[in-house]
This record gives structure tokens, C-alpha cells and sequence, in this order.
């Protein structure tokens, strides 16, 4: 692990300056220096041989990249801006962060009984955000958590109350203003009590068009029988670098449903973990991804079963188009005393054109013998057949090759339950369709 | 031949028994049937009687040939002469029914003291056993099981029943599924092996197989116990009037 | 025909134990232990070696000298043992009577051709032989070959690698190292500076082989590392297929086992390689036992040309191999069939890399793996499809059975895709044997053991049928004999 002289320097002048901003608790100040330290000591990983976490993933252009901390203000954004560039709903509690700060005029947040939504220096005396925030994401855990805890200023929290059931979905919402190309460090803690249920939205947006670099942390806790479902969406743009990372920590018969959905940045990295650390636990981790031009977008999806009767689903689909390439690292541990495991990992994948690659490696490490594990994946064109079909029924080229291509996206996108959010994301996949077919053979 | 008193059963690690204090006897040359509506546990005897891993015995006694067989695994009560003729039977991929066959027999036969029989000698004997059960000389060279609609793989079970020669062939609702053409084979296949020192339990939930094999004995199985022994016309008697009558005097009790 | 399991008739299998453990007493003649260019140019002495073959070793020991202060040994797999002395082995070790080259079986040592016998390798070229030509290799020399004259008549070549150096050498110059560069990884660049033996075969265009070729390792001297390199070439048209079987003695020190293997065909040729790898695998409690880190390559450079990897892998301590083959010929097709078994504290990291270059190119994996005991077992493969390989097709399966819960199954395939028109599917499972299947077969009166061999070697049909129909009896035996008390 490297770090380029200036890059390092660049750093830790803004680490300095942070620290002088404002006063912030003991405890805070404490974590953000434990980050520091950790980030100083080990830097951005290195795509070296041997290096199986980056094996596929060069961060070098990143390294040279000396992206600030935004300490000035952000210029203005228009709330119907919002509406129209970002998944939006006023039926949900959204807190918005512009430019990594929290923005209290732009937020809407109806927090009800049981369920606490809140900035997260907001509330730096709660007991809870003490006892979790950087327990599940720790910062000696990799760079990134490190650099975003050294950073931590804002951020989303949520706590349920126990038996909670019946809350709107909770909306956090990350953009990024023209103007600057800035690092922004977004955080998220949800806690939720048990046999609670919650819908939880992270989203990562830029209004502008230049590159930044967005390195967000969510941690999830998950009590006994609480259930989440939890969907996040990446649309930054393609000058972007953007390294995500989501720890999930789950206790007995609790229930974790992730749909992810990521529109390739410049570099762009989903690493999820999942720890089903007591019995009958249950996570779903879907994803979709679509890249063209030069993106990259790497899914770093693990699940630990460290506990029995746990079940796991990995479902990950990529069309890729263009120079783009595309990662699927899936991983599931099932530890000694996992028994009656049932896990499930699977990652299908279209590629459109000679100038992309697909690198998929879905695999299992199991230690314990009363299990049901399997696996798949594939690559493969738009299948001919059907197209032919579609055309010998009057269907043209464009038009058919478009159909497959929303169907093939569909069995991901069709999960999203939260109204809003998946037109949102039918609209985005719209979008991108036309420019996914223009950058193919 | 089989002696079963008070037999109580459960799944294992469930609460709930399943068979709650059964009994029967049952003489060598006997055929005996088992009818009783779904639920009633009939399958569960037929496994528990082999010695089924995913089934516990809380309490009662199982003697085959005056041998307490409670404690033996699978293998060695079916060394003993019992055979389960399976209702789902598992299927087993790479093992040819042909080596399955010889291993099962090989098995048997040094149990009881004689040599193995030679290829060819196998071979011949079990030729001839495929032909007379009608199976398809093709299946058989399939891995076992594997790919075998209903009825062939009842007939597959009866191709065993015949190449082994149980002293206690148990058959687990052999008839579901099967056709008259199958279920007239499956009777010959029975009637044929009848002989004074072995017996047979048939478990079945319809009538219509006991047309073809006629029973000596049937019990009307409800709620994990026998609630009516009689004579053959007590098939009859649920072919007619159905299981509900015993159902409703169980639930009373 | 006779293959290394014929051994385990022959022996008493009750005790589930290594049968091949015995140790031959013959006279060896030893360069001393530890690696340095006069060892290199020691053993290029002893064989007495043209120049550039001795050039090409010290550009190879160089090389490795280099990688082993950089890099070290690869990290990557799931194996754990404990740092390799390299100082503390022999690089060369060779039977006395060997210095001599035996110009026919009378002048093999009769206690050499006494252990090859005790194996079932008789190389008496007698009636039971008939098919089957073998080269004996004793500690990395070349001992004997049988069937080379009826061969000969064929135009094809087989004979140890010494020989072929000799009389050969324009072959050798053009293809040793053609698949597998001296700088390809650290044991490979070890073996290309160390190799002592090994064997080699070429058939000329057209030609089929009409016996199998096989090669017979016997690792015998203690603290010896056996570095055997084989190279197989297919000219135009032709076909083989080759067999390789080895045993070690018991021995409580580790014994290192770098060997390579290089295969090529050309134009619409076909090798076929079946290995039977059952070198020592340590003693229950995880003593000892061969450290087996293979490279085996093979390159279809030709088009319409096929290479097929057959593996039972029951052997070795440690067992680090990917057969692999680079599928540069339009519409050549490569296959992986393999069974590997990791029981007591033995570990395996096995797999293939197939790699996709020409048109139309075909792939097939089948891999399974058996964890018992306390081992660990894992696969790991790579199928890339280089962006000049329109239509490539791959179709991967691996599977993974548990036989008790102190064991590991793993499985980490790496897919890379450059060609739109690839199409690519890989599916895996992994499971314990089902109990189910377990009571019916029970139920019929087979014990615990017996049920769960013959579910186990029926799980494994699919790449044991693979192999030459001797071979596959055989195969199953050792894999019984290889999980003897695991269950139970």
C-alpha cells in the first residue's frame, strides 16, 4: 500500500484543519484520529499481484487525484433541483448532504414515534451511535473506512425502536455541487430495534459534472427479528471516484434485503459485508450495474455465516458497454459452526462490445459440513434467438436488443418496492439504455 | 416374526410425536396392511421400522425374529432380512442399480455365511429379475434412480424386493402414483415371493392395491395409533365409508 | 494393463493406510544438499549437457534467485505449511547404477526393478504390459523404458528427457520451455534450473498412438526434492494418450515435488493426459508427506487441436497445481475432468486455467472435491477470453462434498471476459453426503462405509469415466483407500 508524497500531504494538511474547525466530543475527536492514524499508516491499497481484494481495481489514478475537503460553502442548491435530478418523495423522511455537510433547509424529515432520523453530529451524546458508530465498519478494517472516519463531520442516523413497524421509508441523500472537485466522506448508522421493520435509501448523486471523490461508510444493526430493507443507488458521474463502504452486522432471525443499483462512476467500488452473527438470520443482497465508456465498477459482495440455520442470497446482473469493465467479487464464509446453512451466489452478466470486460469471481469458502451452498455465473451477448424472434415478428434491431436488455435488468430492478424509487431507477435504466447500445458492437 | 408394542415416535429435535403408542404383531407368512388417511403416520412406521436417522424412537419395543432391533442401524436390521420398499425412493448419481444390486446382495450373503456370487451368476439373476419386473434393460444401466419417473422407480424398488428376498418386506404406499398395469405387476411381483416363512406390510392409503394382493390381517391407522384390526372386508369397510369415523372417535378420545 | 492402483490389490487395504511407504535400498549417488550455480551446472555436468541447455538452468537459477528475495513463494492459495529450506535438499540424486545409462533391462539394478515390480509396475515388456509403454523414473532418473522399439517403428519418440537431449536436441531446443517459460513461477523457474529427468514424447504427423504412454514417478532417496520436467508434443494429425502415476516412500521430513509438464499440439493433434497423483500423504496426524507444486501448461497451437487433463488426485500433503491450457488454435478445444481428495491434514489447492485466444474456442471444467478429516480443499480456476477469441465457449462445474465437520471445501473461480460473443456459464455446489441416500442404501443392507464409497465414487462417475478404463477401476480403489476412516 502506497500513498503519492503530495496525495499524503494534501491529507493530512486537511486533517489538520478539520481537527481546528470546531469543537467537536472527546469521544468524536478520538475516532477521527484512530482513523487518521490507520489511514496514515497503510494508505490507498495497491493493485499488486497477490493482492486479491484489489486484484482487479487500480486506484492509482485516485492516488493522483488530491481531492479536498469542501471547508467553504457549497453554493446554493434549488430544492426542485433535487426533485428532478434525485429519487424523491415527500412521503419519506430524506435528510439531504451537500457536498458531505448536512443541509437542515433542504431536508424533510418527519421523524415519528420510535423511529429517531438525524444528522449524526447532531446527536454526538446518543449512547447508541457511541456503542455502534465504527464498531462494524472499523478502522482498521481497510483505507477507506479509516479515511472516512478520520473525516467523519456529518452523516445519517437512524434508530428504531423496538416492535416499530410501520415507518416511511427513510431517505439519505449525498450530491455533489458543480464548482469543485471536492472528497466528500458520507456516513450512515441505522440501528433497529427488535422485530422492527424499516426501509432505508442511501443515494449518491452529483449535479455537476466534474470528478470528485465520494468515500461513503453505512453501518446496519440489526436486533433480533428486525427486518430492513435497504436499497442504494449510485449516479455519480463519470469523472468520479466513488468507494463505498457497507457493514451489516445481524443478529438472530433478523432480515437484511439489499437492492443495490450502480451506473458506473470513473471508478467505482460497492464493497458490502454482511455478518449473520446469530442463528436464523437471513440477508438478500441484490445489484445491479450498468457501465459504458471507460467506467469501472467493481462489487466487492461478502457474506460471513458465523452462526446456523442462517440463509444468504448474492444476486448480482451487469451489462457493460463501451471500454467499461466491470467486477463481481462475491464471497460467502460459512465458519465451523454454521451448520444448516443454505447460501446462494450468483452473478450474470451481458457484455455489448469487444472494449469491455467482465471479471467475476463468485466464490465459497465453507467449514462446516450440513450445508446447501451453490453458485453460478455467466457472460454472454444478448441472446440471438430471442433477437431474432422479436425481429421475425416485426420487432427491429434497436428496438428488440433495448427490450432484452430492460427485461435482463428487470429481474433486479422489479425488486425495488419503494414507489418512487423504482421509477426513479426504471427512469435512469431508460436513460442509459440508448448510450449502452450506441457504445456496443 | 415383527412384534411392536407401544411404539412412540417423534422427528427428530421436534416435540410433537407422531406415532403415539402403536402395536402390532405380526406372524411369519402373514400379510398385513396399514391403511389410514394422510397424516396418520404410516409413512413414519415404515421408515421407523428400518431405523431412519431423521426419526427418534422415545419409547416402546421392535423385535424382528425375537431381536430387539431398536438399536441397529439400517443396514444391519435389513442384513436380518427387512426391506422397505421406499416410497421416494433417493436418487444416487454415478451408482449404477447393477453395482448398487450386487454390493446389496454381496452384503447379504456374507452375512449369512455363503460366498458372493460370481459375475456372471449375478448377472444372470438379475437379467432375469429385470425382464420379469419389466423393467426397461436401458434404466438400468442409468445412475440409480436418477431420471426415473414414478413408476419406474417403484418397479426399480420391486426389482430389489425380488433379488434380495427379505424375511419382512415392508412396502411404503407402493401403489401411489402407478397405473393398473404397474400396480398388477407390483401385486404378481408380491404374490409370487408369498411363502410361509416370509410376511409382508403394506402401507397404502386406497383400497385398490388390496384388491390384487389380498391381506390376511388390516389395520386402520389414526392419529399414530391403530384404532381397528380385522380381516380383509375392513378394507372395504374405508373404501366405502372413508377414514372419518376413526378420525373423529381418535379426536374424542 | 498395470497402473499404480493394481498396488493396491496387490496389498493388504484394511488398514486404510499409505501402502506404498516401503524404501528401497539402493545406492545413491547425491550432489550435496542446497541450491547455488555449481549445483545447476553440477547437475548440467552429471547429464552431460550441451551448452545452451546448462545457458538456459542459469538463466533459470538466476531468475529464481531473484523471485525468491523479491516475492518469495506465491501466497495466493488456501495452504498453509510451514517456510521451505531450500538449502536443505538435494537437487540431485540419482541410483549408482544409473550413471551408466542401462542399454537394456539386464542392466538395471535388480533392487530398482525388484521396487518397480513391488509396485505393479513390472517392466519386464511381457504379456501383462501389452499396452502400455512406461518410462521409470527413480528419483528423477530416467530408469528404464519399455515398448521404445515397437514405438520406433511408428516414428514416435518416447524416451526419459536425458535422452532426449541427446539424440534429439533440435526437439527439445524448439519446445522446452515453449509452454512454460523458465520465468513462468517460482517452482517452475526452480524446476527449469534443477530438472534432472523426466520424459519425453513426440508423435509425428498423423500418426495415432496405438498404446497408451506412461510414466512412473518413484521418489525414494530422503531429503531428495524429485524436479522431473515432461514435454509431450502432438505434431500434425496426431493423437496420444499419456499416463503419469506416482508413489513415495513413508518418510516423516516433507519431500518437495516440482515437476512440470508441457504439452503441445499442433494442427488437428490431441493429447490426452491422465494422472493417478498418489505420492505420500503424510501420517494421520499431518507428518510428513510430499509438497507438490506443479506446473502443468499445455498449449493448443494448432487448429482443430485438443488437449485433455484428467486428474485423481488422492496424494501429497500439499497439493498446488493448475493444468491449464491456452487455446491459441481457431476452434481448439481444452478439458479439466478432476477428482481431488483432502483427508487427515492433507491440503489441496487445484484447479485450471483456460485460456481463450482463437476463434471458436471450446472449454470444459468438471472439477470435484472431497474434504474429510481435517483437510482442506480447494478449487481454483481461470477461464479468460482474450478479446481476439470470438465464440469462445466455456462451461464449468465444480462440486464439493463434506465428509465430517472439521474440513473445508472452497471454491474460487475467476471468470474474465474480453469478447462480447463469449458465452460463459460456471455453476457450483456444495453439500455433505445426503442422508437420504445414506438410509437407502443402508436399508438395503450395505454398511455406513461401503454406502458412502459407493456414493462417493458415484458422485465422481463424471471424471473417473474420463480416464483410460484400467486406470478409472483403479481409481475408485484409491479413493476408497484414500478415505479409509473418515466415515464412521
Amino acid at each position: 500500500m502506497t500513498l503519492a508524497a503530495a496525495t499524503g500531504e494534501k491529507y493530512a494538511a486537511d486533517f489538520k484543519a478539520l481537527t481546528e474547525l470546531r469543537p467537536v466530543s472527546d469521544w468524536v475527536s478520538k475516532l477521527r484520529q484512530s482513523g487518521w492514524d490507520h489511514f496514515d499508516s497503510i494508505g490507498f491499497p495497491t493493485a499488486r499481484r497477490g493482492n486479491e481484494l484489489w486484484k482487479y481495481t487500480n486506484l492509482a489514478a485516485l492516488d493522483q487525484g488530491q481531492f479536498g475537503f469542501q471547508f467553504d460553502e457549497s453554493d446554493a442548491v434549488e430544492p426542485d433541483v433535487l426533485r428532478e435530478r434525485a429519487p424523491w418523495s415527500d412521503d419519506w423522511s430524506t435528510l439531504v448532504f451537500i457536498d458531505g455537510r448536512y443541509s437542515e433547509s433542504l431536508s424533510q424529515v418527519s421523524s415519528g414515534d420510535g423511529v429517531q432520523v438525524r444528522n449524526l453530529s447532531d446527536v454526538a451524546n446518543s449512547e447508541s451511535l457511541r456503542t455502534n458508530l465504527g464498531t462494524h465498519a472499523a478502522v482498521d478494517e481497510n483505507a477507506f473506512s479509516a479515511l472516512n472516519t478520520a473525516f467523519l463531520v456529518d452523516g445519517g442516523f437512524v434508530q428504531i425502536a423496538d416492535n416499530r413497524e410501520d415507518t416511511s421509508p427513510i431517505h439519505f441523500l449525498f450530491v455533489t455541487t458543480p464548482g469543485g472537485s471536492w472528497a466528500i466522506y458520507p456516513r450512515t448508522l441505522v440501528v433497529s430495534g427488535i422485530n422492527s421493520r424499516s426501509t432505508v435509501i442511501e443515494s449518491y448523486i452529483s449535479l455537476g459534472d466534474e470528478g470528485g471523490f465520494t468515500a461513503p461508510v453505512a453501518e446496519y444493526v440489526l436486533n433480533s427479528g428486525a427486518g430492513i430493507e435497504h436499497y442504494r443507488v449510485l449516479v455519480e458521474n463519470e469523472e468520479t471516484f466513488h468507494i463505498g463502504t457497507t457493514r451489516v452486522y445481524q443478529l438472530d432471525n433478523s432480515t437484511f434485503t439489499s437492492t443495490s443499483f450502480a451506473l458506473g462512476p470513473k471508478i467505482g467500488r460497492n464493497d458490502v459485508h454482511v455478518l449473520l452473527d446469530a442463528p436464523g438470520a437471513e440477508c438478500t443482497l441484490n445489484g445491479l450495474y450498468l457501465t459504458t465508456g471507460d467506467q469501472h465498477m467493481d462489487n466487492h459482495i461478502s457474506t460471513t455465516h458465523a452462526k446456523p440455520h442462517g440463509t444468504s442470497h448474492q444476486f448480482y446482473k451487469g451489462v457493460l458497454s463501451g471500454n467499461s469493465r466491470a467486477v463481481f467479487s462475491g464471497r460467502v464464509l460459512v465458519e465451523k459452526d454454521a451448520q444448516k446453512t443454505q447460501a446462494f451466489q450468483k452473478d450474470l452478466n451481458l457484455v455489448l462490445s469487444h472494449g469491455a470486460e467482465i471479471d467475476t469471481k463468485p466464490s465459497l469458502e465453507i467449514y462446516a459440513d450440513d450445508v446447501q451452498c451453490a453458485h453460478g455465473a455467466t457472460a454472454g451477448h444478448t441472446d440471438s434467438e430471442a433477437l431474432f424472434y422479436m425481429q421475425a415478428r416485426g420487432i427491429d434491431e434497436v428496438t428488440a436488443q433495448a427490450m432484452l436488455m430492460r427485461g435482463f435488468a428487470s429481474e433486479i430492478t422489479d425488486m425495488i418496492r419503494v414507489d418512487g424509487l423504482q421509477d426513479y431507477v426504471h427512469g435512469v435504466v431508460e436513460e442509459v439504455i440508448p448510450r449502452l447500445q450506441a457504445a456496443a458492437d | 416374526m415383527l412384534q411392536v408394542t407401544d411404539l412412540h415416535a417423534s422427528v427428530v429435535d421436534a416435540d410433537e410425536e407422531i406415532l403415539k403408542g402403536l402395536s402390532l404383531s405380526i406372524g411369519a407368512g402373514e400379510v398385513h396392511a396399514i391403511m389410514g388417511p394422510n397424516g396418520s403416520g404410516k409413512s413414519t412406521f415404515a421408515n421407523v421400522l428400518l431405523g431412519r436417522p431423521d426419526y427418534v424412537v422415545n419409547s416402546g419395543v421392535v423385535t424382528f425374529e425375537d431381536e430387539d432391533i431398536l438399536e441397529l442401524f439400517p443396514d444391519q436390521r435389513a442384513l436380518r432380512g427387512m426391506f422397505l420398499a421406499f416410497q421416494y425412493p433417493a436418487e444416487i448419481p454415478g451408482v449404477r442399480p447393477w453395482q448398487f444390486l450386487k454390493a446389496a446382495l454381496d452384503a447379504r450373503r456374507e452375512y449369512a455365511g455363503e460366498k458372493p456370487l460370481s459375475v456372471r451368476d449375478f448377472s444372470k439373476l438379475f437379467d432375469d429379475k429385470v425382464e420379469a419386473v419389466g423393467i426397461d434393460p436401458d434404466l438400468v444401466k442409468r445412475s440409480l434412480n436418477e431420471g426415473f419417473s414414478g413408476g419406474e422407480k417403484k418397479r426399480n424398488e420391486m426389482l430389489q424386493l425380488e433379488m434380495l428376498e427379505p424375511r419382512l418386506a415392508i412396502l411404503d404406499e407402493t401403489d401411489s402414483g402407478l397405473d393398473v398395469d404397474a400396480l398388477r405387476i407390483v401385486a404378481e411381483g408380491v404374490n409370487s415371493l408369498r411363502s410361509p416363512d416370509r410376511s409382508f406390510l403394506i402401507v397404502t392409503h386406497y383400497q385398490r392395491l388390496l384388491n390384487y394382493i389380498k391381506p390376511d390381517v388390516v389395520h386402520i391407522l389414526v392419529d399414530g395409533r391403530i384404532v381397528e384390526t380385522g380381516g380383509p372386508e375392513l378394507a372395504m369397510t374405508v373404501e366405502n365409508s372413508g377414514y372419518e369415523q376413526y378420525i373423529k372417535a381418535a379426536v374424542a378420545d | 494393463m498395470v497402473t499404480p492402483n493394481s498396488i493396491s490389490r496387490e496389498s493388504d487395504l484394511s488398514g486404510g493406510e499409505y501402502k506404498w511407504g516401503f524404501v528401497t535400498e539402493v545406492e545413491q549417488d547425491f550432489a550435496p544438499k542446497g541450491l547455488s550455480e555449481d549445483i545447476v551446472r553440477l547437475i548440467s555436468a552429471k547429464k552431460d549437457e550441451p551448452e545452451w541447455l546448462l545457458e538456459w538452468r542459469l538463466k533459470a537459477y538466476h531468475h529464481w534467485v531473484k523471485m525468491a528475495k523479491e516475492q518469495g513463494e506465491p501466497e495466493w492459495a488456501k495452504i498453509r505449511y510451514p517456510q521451505i529450506d531450500y538449502n536443505d535438499i538435494y537437487y540431485y540424486a540419482a541410483p549408482k547404477s544409473s550413471t551408466e545409462a542401462p542399454k537394456s533391462l539386464a542392466d538395471v539394478d535388480p533392487e530398482m526393478l525388484a521396487t518397480f515390480e513391488k509396485l505393479g509396475i513390472p517392466l519386464q515388456e511381457r504379456e501383462k504390459l501389452a499396452g502400455v509403454a512406461i518410462d521409470a523414473v527413480f528419483d528423477s532418473v530416467s530408469v528404464a523404458t519399455t515398448y521404445t522399439e515397437q514405438l520406433e517403428k511408428l516414428g514416435i519418440i518416447f524416451c526419459s528427457f536425458s535422452e532426449a537431449v541427446k539424440n534429439h536436441p533440435n526437439l527439445i531446443k524448439k519446445y522446452l520451455g515453449s509452454v512454460v517459460p523458465y520465468s513462468d513461477n517460482f517452482f517452475a523457474t526452480l524446476n527449469s534450473a534443477v530438472f534432472s529427468d523426466g520424459s519425453f514424447a513426440y508423435i509425428p504427423p498423423g500418426v495415432r498412438c496405438p498404446i497408451e504412454l506412461m510414466t512412473y514417478f518413484r521418489m525414494n532417496a530422503e531429503g531428495t526434492g524429485q524436479f522431473e520436467r515432461t514435454l509431450i508434443v502432438a505434431d500434425k494429425g496426431a493423437y496420444v494418450s499419456y499416463l503419469e502415476g506416482c508413489t513415495a516412500p513413508f518418510r516423516k521430513t516433507s519431500q518437495l515435488h516440482a515437476a512440470v509438464v508441457e504439452l503441445v499440439t499442433l494442427d488437428d493433434a490431441e493429447i490426452k493426459y491422465s494422472t493417478i497423483q498418489n505420492w505420500f500423504p503424510g501420517s494421520k496426524e499431518g507428518e510428513g508427506g510430499v509438497y507438490n507444486f506443479v506446473t502443468k501448461r499445455g498449449i493448443c497451437r494448432g487448429v482443430n487441436s485438443k488437449i485433455s487433463w484428467t486428474q485423481v488426485e488422492t496424494g501429497s500433503a500439499i497439493t498446488w497445481k493448475y493444468p491449464s491450457v491456452i487455446l491459441q488454435g481457431d476452434n481448439s478445444t481444452g478439458e479439466f475432468y478432476s477428482v481431488a481428495l483432502a483427508n487427515n491434514h492433507q491440503q489441496a489447492d487445484t484447479g485450471t486455467k483456460m485460456i481463450h485466444i482463437g476463434k471458436n474456442t471450446k472449454s470444459t471444467i468438471v472439477a470435484k472435491g472431497i474434504s474429510a478429516g481435517q483437510g482442506q480443499n480447494t478449487y481454483r480456476g481461470q477461464v479468460k477470453i482474450m478479446p481476439s477469441a470470438e465464440n469462445a465457449v466455456n462451461h464449468t462445474q465444480c462440486d464439493s462434498l463434506l465428509v465430517g465437520d472439521q474440513c473445508g471445501a472452497h471454491t474460487v473461480p475467476y471468470i474474465e471476459v474480453r469478447n462480447p460473443t463469449a458465452r460463459l456459464e460456471h455453476e457450483a455446489s456444495t453439500s455433505k453426503v445426503s442422508d437420504d441416500q445414506l438410509f437407502y442404501l443402508r436399508s438395503r443392507g450395505i454398511s455406513e462405509e461401503e454406502a458412502h464409497h459407493m456414493i462417493i465414487t458415484g458422485w465422481s462417475r463424471e471424471v473417473i469415466k474420463e480416464l483410460p478404463f484400467e486406470f478409472a477401476m483403479e481409481a475408485g480403489q484409491l479413493l476408497k483407500v484414500s478415505l479409509e476412516g473418515a466415515v464412521g
